[in-house]
């Protein structure tokens, strides 16, 4: 068994990728161990390891060192000048719920009526979407589909708890291959006390008492509160057996392991008091709750961290919420969430606009967080956030090989990603925009 | 990007709730800006003047808001104030080709020709987004009109003067402009309110006869006058002058070219529209807006000598941009044409450098070309290039200091000038932050103990406030309709478009 080198010139690059792709795309079964030898490898699970190797075999890290030995017939790939990164997991988007936002017959974001615990974001994910090899060639091997979007995309709808999120690798013939955990979180949107409402007939706003408005947000939460006891009961009936047993209820069946503490909730909140009375509802309910948007995180950061709730933040690329807030406000924030002891992420909320995900996490070290920090918001910390870290966020023997091999910082706007591996498999980086742009690079010149 | 009112509600979108703030608390008025010293130093920089090279350890000399010296030293009299920039980078304001900040209003949709308003009349020079934009470097930016209509309304170009009146937010002696958009905008295809009758055009067919009959009807009225002023200086007496027509007169002074067109629009098809239409009456289009198809027809826009303002790396959120690709700046400049990077909203203004920095990633443009893409490109597309764009002699004191090499996500804004004045400056905006929280305090509690001595005027929702919680109603507002301003009418929403994730476009 020869062991193939593959020199590593900056112009054979591409070939380099064709070649594999096409040996992972041919009729024989795929290589299914490589090697990549001599890379600068940030394993974010220690130390740096220079000229370091790491060895994956059925798509799983099977070594990772300095002056490893590489069995035989593994795929070598010389990354001497390379650094080798665990993939990056965009832990909030509507990959495969969302091609083209403002046509809603491409859009499933989001089911009618206000509680769908039932349903599941995998299932409408569609494997073939332009945005997840898009969205791969930034590096990001990973996502969480997240249902329950509301506005434009729903036609209006909005739910409140929108269904199951799931953690999907961006690669995949079919949603199987694809999957990482089906429910991996279920969502809520914890409703607000909305003393003013847009009116589109008008178009301006509409006051409406506190009172009222506070009856409206009681009710809700009431309603939260409703189908959780509900699901409590019927989890005991299942559990432990009654005459009721044989009343299947899909949505109650659904949120069972959301009571029984089993499956987290993902609870968007962004203001301040909206946060505080999702964190002590849910603490009340002695639910898992992971918060999602924080804008304000940084208010209740104290209750956060005694809390133990991990925060999953909208992009830092945002405006303040307040007009008198600081112009940095969202920037700074995860500094200021590390120095408290918070846990957090940082998330795309979206598709297109996902590979921007490294320059958001750039932008907060660039605002006082500690770059390791930052690396470890895209990749381990969203991973151990939803249940996954033993699987996948770190480059550590017994994970998933979802890794890529960069020319430089990850995070930076001018790094490139030259390999990228899902599963142990090296995944083409050929997408929608690099096919348009060599088909016109290559448009004759006119007049 | 980006936008909704549900759990995905966007970067963009939070504006929505801050808005509201607007309503209780008007804490936030420009603090009047500092007096400039007559001269200042900047030393020690690295200066990137984008005409001709970098400078390291060089040293800019202003004086009365101009550029005086420029080089490795300069003379300085020792008076001068000095900006001491050890390790950092200097380079020429930032340059936002489309932008909508500091207007109280966006677009008049209600009819397919809007050319009689004008952005320069609704001004609100209290935009916090011009300090927040300030604060990413931006010292110029093009106010449009929304892309509502086929034919929008009158633009103007504006310095990022936080603190003055409206009067003084003009950029002297830039050349004004005009709005006209292409495509699903204009059609109207992602926008329809219910009880709403839908409004011509609303196809691509019937945007260009838009165009064509606005431009017909504007000849014909630039005859009459020509006539009338013709034989009004003949000496003809008691000729009776034709009827004034606001909504023509612009399209007259783009027929003579004294007004820029700059267009909005996507596909590769109506841009070529566009520029037939503009060869048939004889004017010239000055920049096309996102032209994210522009890399489909570079020859022809470079042809054309028209300039492009796209985005770096939008996409997919309407159908029209389905095809863009963050390639596009790289692509056109290759076949020549002048590219500029836009921001089309207050928040994508504040890393503009950032954007620009893509198009060395996306297509292999060099550090020069990706930097002009956000300074000296934009201002020959707005033609104020003569007094900015570049950091030479003679030119308007318009600079960005960074703590890094600005073509970084790591580059962070130290200060700001514009005419030679700071406009902003980190420490003393950091410095501030404690003073100003605590006149916010100040302010809160006074409003407390005004709804307490008159209980039976009490406002709702003072009620249930918490302590510390200053507003109990923010809420962004509901926005269930796909309309091109999920915002209040006075908020200043991007272009047009609700759709789309970023509030904009």
């Amino acid at each position: 068994m020869k062991t193939a080198f593959i020199a590593l010139r900056t112009a054979l690059i591409l070939v380099a990728v064709c070649v594999l792709a096409a040996i992972a795309c041919a009729q024989a079964p795929p290589p299914n161990t490589y090697a990549i030898t001599h890379a600068k490898i940030f394993t974010l699970a220690g130390s740096a390891i220079e000229d370091g190797t790491v060895v994956f075999h059925d798509g799983k890290i099977t070594a990772v060192g300095a002056g490893i030995d590489i069995p035989a017939g593994t795929q070598v790939i010389d990354a001497k000048g390379l650094q080798v990164y665990p993939g990056i997991f965009d832990s909030i988007t509507q990959m495969g719920l969302r091609e083209i936002g403002a046509v809603s017959a491409t859009v499933d974001s989001t089911e009618m009526g206000n509680y769908n615990p039932d349903v599941v974001a995998a299932t409408a994910v569609s494997p073939s979407s332009e945005h997840i090899p898009v969205t791969r060639a930034a590096g990001i091997t990973e996502v969480l589909a997240v249902p329950g979007s509301g506005g434009f995309d729903s036609g209006g709808s909005n739910s409140i708890i929108g269904g199951q999120a799931s953690a999907i690798h961006l690669a995949g013939w079919v949603i199987d291959e694809m999957l990482i955990k089906k429910s991996a979180a279920m969502v809520i949107r914890w409703p607000e006390i909305e003393t003013q409402t847009f009116d589109f007939a008008t178009f301006s706003r509409k006051e409406k008492p506190y009172t009222e408005a506070k009856q409206e947000y009681d009710k809700q939460v009431n309603e939260i509160t409703d189908w959780l006891e509900r699901a409590r009961h019927y989890a005991q009936v299942m559990e432990k057996g009654s005459p009721a047993k044989y009343d299947r209820d899909l949505k109650l069946e659904a949120l069972a392991p959301v009571v029984r503490r089993e499956l987290p909730v993902l609870v968007f909140a962004d203001r301040a008091r909206e946060i505080r009375n999702a964190v002590e509802f849910c603490d009340k309910q002695e639910l898992r709750m992971i918060l999602a948007g924080g804008a304000e995180a940084y208010k209740v950061k104290d209750l956060l961290r005694s809390k133990g709730v991990p925060v999953i933040l909208r992009p830092t690329l945002t405006l303040p919420p307040e007009e008198d807030d600081p112009y940095d406000r969202l920037l700074s924030q995860p500094a200021e969430l590390a120095s408290a002891g918070v846990k957090f992420a940082i998330a795309s909320f979206d598709n297109s606009f996902a590979r921007r995900l490294g320059q958001n996490a750039a932008n907060a070290v660039a605002h006082g967080l500690p770059y390791d920090e930052a690396l470890k918001a895209v990749t381990i910390y969203p991973a151990q956030i939803f249940g996954l870290g033993d699987q996948i966020g770190t480059i550590e023997q017994g994970k998933l090989a979802n890794l890529i091999v960069t020319n430089g910082d990850p995070l930076e706007l001018t790094t490139d990603v030259k390999y990228l591996f899902i599963r142990g498999q090296l995944t083409s980086m050929e997408n929608r925009h690099l096919r348009l742009y060599e088909k016109y690079a290559k448009r004759p010149k006119t007049q | 990007m980006k936008g909704s009112s549900g759990f995905f509600i966007n970067a963009k979108n939070l504006r929505f709730l801050s808005l509201l703030s607007i309503l209780c608390f008007p804490l936030v008025a420009a603090a009047a800006p500092p007096d400039a010293p007559a001269v200042i130093v900047i030393r020690n920089a690295t200066i990137l003047t984008v005409s001709h090279g970098n400078i390291e350890h060089g040293a800019i000399l202003i004086k009365d808001g101009k550029i005086a010296e420029v080089g490795q030293t300069v003379n300085a009299p020792k008076d001068a104030q000095v900006i001491d920039a050890a390790g950092q980078f200097v380079i020429p304001g930032i340059i936002d080709c489309h932008s909508h900040i500091a207007a109280e209003s966006i677009n008049e949709g209600s009819v397919s020709v809007s050319s009689i308003v004008n952005m320069a009349e609704i001004l609100n020079p209290e935009d916090i987004d011009i300090y927040r934009d300030l604060a990413g470097g931006v010292t110029s930016a093009n106010i449009l009109h929304g892309s509502a209509n086929a034919i929008g309304g009158q633009t103007l170009v504006i310095k990022l003067r936080w603190g003055q009146p409206a009067s003084k937010l003009p950029f002297e002696g830039a050349v004004p402009g005009i709005k006209f958009a292409l495509g699903e905008n204009p059609k109207r295809s992602n926008f329809s309110i219910p009880g709403q009758p839908r409004r011509y055009p609303a196809t691509r067919m019937g945007v260009e006869e838009t165009i064509r009959g606005a431009f017909t009807e504007a000849r014909d009225y630039k005859k009459t006058w020509d006539e009338y002023n013709k034989r009004a200086g003949a000496g003809e007496k008691n000729l009776i002058p034709p009827r004034r027509d606001l909504r023509l007169e612009p399209l007259v002074e783009v027929l003579e070219g004294k007004r820029y067109v700059h267009s909005h629009c996507y596909r590769g098809d109506e841009i070529l529209m566009l520029l037939r239409v503009a060869k048939e009456f004889g004017f010239k289009v000055r920049t096309f807006q996102h032209v994210l198809e522009g890399y489909k027809v570079a020859d022809e826009l470079a042809a054309a000598g028209v300039g492009a303002s796209t985005f770096s790396d939008w996409w997919a959120y309407k159908v029209e941009a389905y095809d863009a690709i963050p390639y596009n700046a790289a692509l056109m400049t290759r076949r020549g044409v002048v590219v500029s990077i836009n921001s089309d909203d207050a928040e994508e203004a504040t890393h503009l450098n950032q954007e620009a920095a893509k198009s060395m990633k996306y297509g292999g443009l060099s550090h020069d070309e990706a930097l002009k893409m956000v300074t000296l490109n934009p201002a020959m597309q707005l033609g104020i290039d003569k007094r900015v764009g570049t950091i030479d002699v003679g030119k308007d004191a318009d600079l960005a200091i960074y703590n890094h090499d600005p073509l970084s996500a790591y580059a962070v804004v130290q200060k700001t000038l514009i005419d030679g004045r700071v406009y902003f400056d980190l420490q003393r905006d950091i410095a501030e932050r404690a003073e100003r929280e605590k006149e916010k305090k100040a302010l809160i509690e006074k409003f407390k103990k005004a709804a307490e001595k008159k209980p039976e005027e009490k406002k709702p929702d003072a009620a249930g406030q918490k302590p510390g919680e200053k507003k109990p109603e923010e809420k962004k507002p509901e926005v269930k309709k796909p309309e091109e301003k999920p915002k209040p009418p006075q908020s200043n929403s991007a272009d047009s478009a609700a759709v789309l994730q970023r509030g904009a476009l």
